[in-house]
C-alpha cells in the first residue's frame, strides 16, 4: 500500500500533533483540505480538535468551513473510536439476507447503537454501506477481518471471545 | 525502469511473452482477500519454497466469480488448465501435491471453463461431472462412479480421471460433463450415454452432436478482459496484455479528432448510469477554449451492492489510467484526477502504483511516446458521500469542499473543476476505451441493441445462487443473467423481482425478466441501468421493506441543499415506516405518489430526482403488497416482520 496516501497501521506511526507533518505533501496544492483530513484520520483514527484549530491557521480556512466539510462526509470521525471495530455491512445484498437482524442482535449484545462506542471503550459499532463481499452476505468486519454468512446466534460468542482475550491480556 | 517508446510497444505487440510457463495465480482483490486469499497466497508460497516446486506463484485481480472466492488458477505442464474455487489454507498443500506432483485434479473445487470446445483434439485426460438438476437429489457421485466404472471397463484407468466439479456454468441441464483439455461439454447426459462418451469421444475423438452443449457463453469480456489474468501491480505484465496500445494508436495513428470519431462509431455511452454518449462529452469539452482543462475518473462507487468499478480498478489499473489519458488527449486536458472512495484502499494503492510506474516509464509527463502530448494524473479520495457520484458534487469534493451539487447549466464541460472545462467518465467507461481503440469502433458497436451498444458489467447479488460480476452485451435478458449465468435463486425459492440501478433504480418483477437490457428498456420499466448493481429478491422479501431500505439510504445521503429532496424524502420515509408498521392510512398511496412526482420534477440533482424511483416502481408492480399492509394493519405487519426476522437465521 502506498504510504504516501494511507498509512498502513492507523494510530501507530508518528501520531503527530504537529500540523506541519500533515501539510508537508499538500502545501500549496489546490483543494488539499480533504486529503489532509484523510491523513490526519489515518494517523489518529479520528480528527482531533487541536489539529483542526492548527489547520485553520495554517491554511487560512475558517474553522466553520473546515467543520462543514468534516461533518458532511460520513468517513470523518470527531471522537476517538473504540479499540475493536465491528462493522456490520448494510449493503443491499446483506440487507436482503437479514443484516437488520444482525444489527439488532449486536446492538443488544453490546448495549450501544450503531456509530457508538461501548462504555469501556472496547468496541466501536458501525454499519457500513457494502464492503463488497456480496458473495458472502450477510457479512461483517471485525477489526478488518471479514466474517461471511453471519448468523445472529454466532454473535454473543464472538463478542465474548474478544472480551475474554482482552481480560487475559 | 527503461522509458517506453512506440518501438517498445510495437515490439511487445508483435513478439509477445516471455512469461513463465508453469504458474499458479491467486485472485487477490478485496473480495478474494476477505475470503482468505492472502492467507492462501502465503501458504502456497511457503509450500512452493519448501518443496521447491518448479512453478511461479503470481498475483492477479478478480475474475468476477465472487461465489468461488478465493480462486486459484493453475497452468502446469502435462495438465489441463484449471480454475479452482473455494480454496482455503487447509487445501493448499493437497492442491500442490495432487495437481503438480501426482497430476490429479482436486475433487469438488473445479470451476469449469466457459470457453467450451466443439472439437475433441488430443487425448482426454480429465472428465468433469456435475449434476445440475437437483430434482432427484444430487446424483453427481452416482454418475462419477458410473464413469469411473466405465473408464475401467474400457481399459483407460490411470489415463483418465473422473472429477466432481464445483461449478459447470450450466444450470438445470441434467448431468453435465466436460472433457479436458478439449473442453467439449455435454448436457443432459443419461446413464446410457456414458459408454458411448468414453468409446467415441474419449477414445476416438468423435464429438457426440446430440449431447453437445452448443450455446455459446452469453458473456463477452471487454471491460474485464484482463481482470483475473494479469498482475495488477506489474507494468510489464500489463504491457504483455496489451496496455497502452490503445493510447499509442490514439496518439500516433488517429490523433484526437479521429479518436473522437472512433468513439462515435463505437456508440459507447457513460457506464456510470446516465448513459450520455462519451464522444459527445469529449467533443463538448474539446470545443471550449481554456488555458487548462481536466479529466476525472469517477471511482466513487457508492451504490451498495455494486462492486464492478472496484474490481476493475483493482484488477486492471493500467487500462483505466490509459483510458483517462485517451480522454485527456481528446478533450485537450493535461491533468487527470482519479476520484476514488476511501473505503477502497486496495484500489487506491494499485492506482497509485500504476501512476508511479507510468511516470517512471515516461508514459506520464511531457512528450508522451515521443509526441507533444503532456499528461499527469493524481488521486483524490472520496469520504463516504453518495451524492459525490453526481458530477457537480464530485467536482466540489475534489476542490476540497463539501460535496453539494450545483445547478446545471453550466455543465462541467463548460465550467467544471476550478471553473475549467472538465470531462468526467466512469471507471467502466474508461476501461472499455483502450479496447475500442485497438479493435475499432465498429467492432464494439457490433454488440448490443438499438441505441445501447457494447457490453455492460453487472454485479449480481442478493438471493441468487452464484453471486458474481457478469459482463454481457446489451440486449441480453435479465432472465438469462439470473438463471443461465448465475444459476437461479438459492434454496429453490421463486424470484419475486430484480432490482437494478441501486438507490436510484427500481424493481423489475419476475414477469418482465424477459426484457432485453438497454438504457431505454430499463427506463420504460421504471428502473435505470445505473452503475450496474443487480439485486435478486425472492418471495420472502417484502417490497415495502426494500423501498424503505433504499429510501432511508437516500434520506441519509441527501445533502440537504434543496427542499424537495431534503423534505420530500424524509416525509416519504415517515409514511413508509408507518405503512410497514401496519399503521398506514388509505390516502397514503396517493400521497406517496404526489411527493414522488414533486421530487422528480423539482430536485436539484440526480440524487433527488431519482430517489423516488424505488418507491414508484414498487408501487407500480407491487401496489397489492402496500394495500395488504394498509388493510391488514398491525397483524399483517407483524407477520411479515416475523418472516423477515427468520431470514438471518436461515441464511447458511
Amino acid at each position: 500500500m502506498s504510504k504516501a496516501l494511507l498509512s498502513e497501521h492507523p494510530g501507530t506511526p508518528a501520531a503527530s500533533m504537529d500540523i506541519d507533518y500533515y501539510l508537508e505533501k499538500w502545501r500549496g496544492v489546490e483543494g488539499n483540505l480533504i486529503m489532509i483530513l484523510h491523513q490526519i484520520q489515518d494517523t489518529h483514527g479520528y480528527i482531533p480538535r487541536e489539529l483542526v484549530m492548527q489547520l485553520d491557521r495554517a491554511l487560512g480556512i475558517r474553522l466553520a468551513r473546515i467543520y462543514e466539510v468534516i461533518t458532511f462526509y460520513h468517513y470523518f470521525k470527531l471522537v476517538p473510536p473504540g479499540k475493536h471495530h465491528i462493522s456490520i455491512c448494510n449493503g443491499t445484498a446483506c440487507y436482503l439476507k437479514g443484516a437488520a437482524n444482525i444489527i439488532g442482535e449486536i446492538e443488544k449484545t453490546l448495549g450501544v447503537k450503531e456509530g457508538e462506542t461501548t462504555g469501556d471503550r472496547l468496541f466501536q459499532l458501525e454499519t457500513v454501506r457494502c464492503i463488497g463481499c456480496c458473495g458472502m452476505s450477510p457479512a461483517m468486519m471485525v477489526d478488518g477481518r471479514v466474517c461471511g454468512h453471519v448468523k445472529t446466534t454466532d454473535l454473543p460468542e464472538m463478542i465474548n471471545t474478544i472480551r475474554k482475550n482482552e481480560e487475559q491480556a | 525502469m527503461k522509458k517506453i517508446t512506440p518501438a517498445t510497444l510495437e515490439a511487445i505487440a508483435s513478439a509477445p511473452v516471455n512469461a513463465p510457463k508453469n504458474w499458479i495465480k491467486v485472485g487477490l482483490d478485496t473480495g478474494g482477500i476477505a475470503a482468505g486469499a492472502r492467507y492462501v497466497f502465503d501458504a502456497l508460497a511457503g509450500h512452493i519454497a519448501y518443496a521447491r516446486h518448479p512453478i511461479s506463484l503470481l498475483r492477479t485481480g478478480s475474475n468476477g466469480l465472487s461465489f468461488a472466492d478465493p480462486v486459484v488458477e493453475i497452468e502446469c505442464a502435462g495438465m489441463p488448465h484449471v480454475l479452482y474455487g473455494n480454496i482455503h489454507v487447509a487445501d493448499t498443500k493437497t492442491l500442490l501435491d495432487e495437481h503438480i506432483i501426482k497430476h490429479r485434479i482436486l475433487e469438488d473445487h473445479v470451476v469449469a471453463t466457459r470457453d467450451r470446445g466443439t472439437k475433441c483434439e488430443g487425448d482426454t485426460t480429465v472428465i468433469l461431472v456435475q449434476d445440475t438438476s437437483a430434482e432427484q437429489g444430487d446424483r453427481t457421485r452416482f454418475f462419477q462412479d458410473s464413469f469411473i466404472e466405465e473408464v475401467r471397463r474400457q481399459g483407460l484407468q490411470g489415463k483418465v480421471q473422473v472429477v466432481r466439479a464445483m461449478d459447470m456454468g450450466i444450470y438445470k441441464k441434467g448431468l453435465v460433463v466436460q472433457l479436458l483439455p478439449s473442453a467439449v461439454t455435454y448436457e443432459n447426459v443419461l446413464a446410457a450415454n456414458i459408454s458411448e462418451i468414453i468409446m467415441d469421444t474419449v477414445k476416438k475423438g468423435i464429438v457426440l452432436e446430440k449431447l453437445l452443449h452448443r450455446e455459446p457463453d452469453p458473456q463477452v469480456r471487454i471491460v474485464m478482459r484482463n481482470c483475473g489474468r494479469l498482475d495488477p501491480e506489474s507494468l510489464d505484465d500489463a504491457l504483455r496484455h496489451g496496455a497502452y496500445q490503445g493510447l499509442k494508436s490514439a496518439l500516433l495513428v488517429h490523433g484526437w479528432e479521429k479518436t473522437i470519431g472512433v468513439m462515435k462509431a463505437s456508440a459507447l455511452r457513460g457506464r456510470g448510469g446516465a448513459g450520455f454518449p462519451t464522444w459527445l462529452k469529449w467533443k463538448l469539452t474539446r470545443d471550449n477554449v481554456a488555458d487548462q482543462k481536466y479529466v476525472i475518473c469517477n471511482g466513487d462507487e457508492g451504490d451498495p451492492g455494486a462492486f464492478m468499478d472496484r474490481s476493475v480498478l483493482e484488477g486492471d489499473p493500467h487500462t483505466v489510467l490509459e483510458g483517462l489519458m485517451i480522454a485527456g488527449l481528446c478533450t485537450g486536458a493535461t491533468k487527470g484526477f482519479f476520484y476514488i472512495r476511501a473505503e477502497y484502499p486496495l484500489a487506491v494503492a494499485r492506482i497509485q502504483l500504476a501512476i508511479d510506474q507510468a511516470k517512471e516509464a515516461g508514459l506520464l509527463g511531457k512528450n508522451i511516446l515521443g509526441s507533444d502530448f503532456e499528461f499527469d494524473a493524481e488521486i483524490r479520495l472520496g469520504a463516504g458521500a453518495f451524492v459525490c457520484g453526481e458530477e457537480t458534487a464530485l467536482i466540489a469534493s475534489i476542490e476540497g469542499k463539501r460535496g453539494s451539487p450545483s445547478p446545471r447549466p453550466p455543465f462541467p464541460s463548460v465550467s467544471g473543476l476550478w471553473g475549467k472545462p472538465t470531462s468526467i467518465n466512469n471507471v467502466e467507461t474508461l476501461a472499455a476505451i483502450p479496447a475500442i481503440l485497438c479493435r475499432g469502433g465498429e467492432w464494439y458497436a457490433q454488440y448490443g441493441i438499438g441505441e445501447s451498444r457494447g457490453t455492460k458489467v453487472f454485479a449480481v447479488t442478493g438471493k441468487v445462487n452464484l453471486a458474481q460480476l457478469v459482463e454481457v452485451p446489451m440486449g441480453v435478458t435479465l432472465h438469462k443473467i439470473v438463471y443461465d449465468i448465475c444459476g437461479g435463486v438459492s434454496n429453490g425459492e421463486s424470484i419475486q423481482a430484480v432490482q437494478t440501478g441501486g438507490p436510484s433504480g427500481g424493481v423489475i418483477p419476475e414477469s418482465l425478466l424477459d426484457t432485453p437490457i438497454s438504457y431505454e428498456n430499463l427506463m420504460k420499466l421504471g428502473s435505470i441501468m445505473g452503475s450496474g448493481g443487480m439485486l435478486v429478491m425472492d418471495s420472502n422479501n417484502s417490497m415495502v421493506d426494500v423501498a424503505r431500505f433504499y429510501l432511508r439510504f437516500c434520506v441519509d445521503e441527501s445533502c440537504g441543499k434543496c427542499a424537495p429532496c431534503r423534505i420530500g424524502g424524509y416525509q416519504m420515509l415517515q409514511i413508509l415506516e408507518r405503512i410497514f408498521k401496519g399503521h398506514g392510512k388509505a390516502d397514503d398511496i396517493p400521497k406517496l405518489k404526489r411527493i414522488c412526482h414533486a421530487m422528480q420534477n423539482a430536485s436539484l440533482c440526480g440524487l433527488g430526482q431519482t430517489a423516488p424511483n424505488p418507491v414508484l416502481s414498487t408501487l407500480r408492480y407491487f401496489e397489492a403488497e402496500y394495500m395488504a399492509f394498509i388493510e391488514g394493519g398491525v397483524t399483517y405487519a407483524r407477520k411479515i416482520r416475523k418472516q423477515l426476522e427468520g431470514v438471518g437465521q436461515k441464511a447458511s
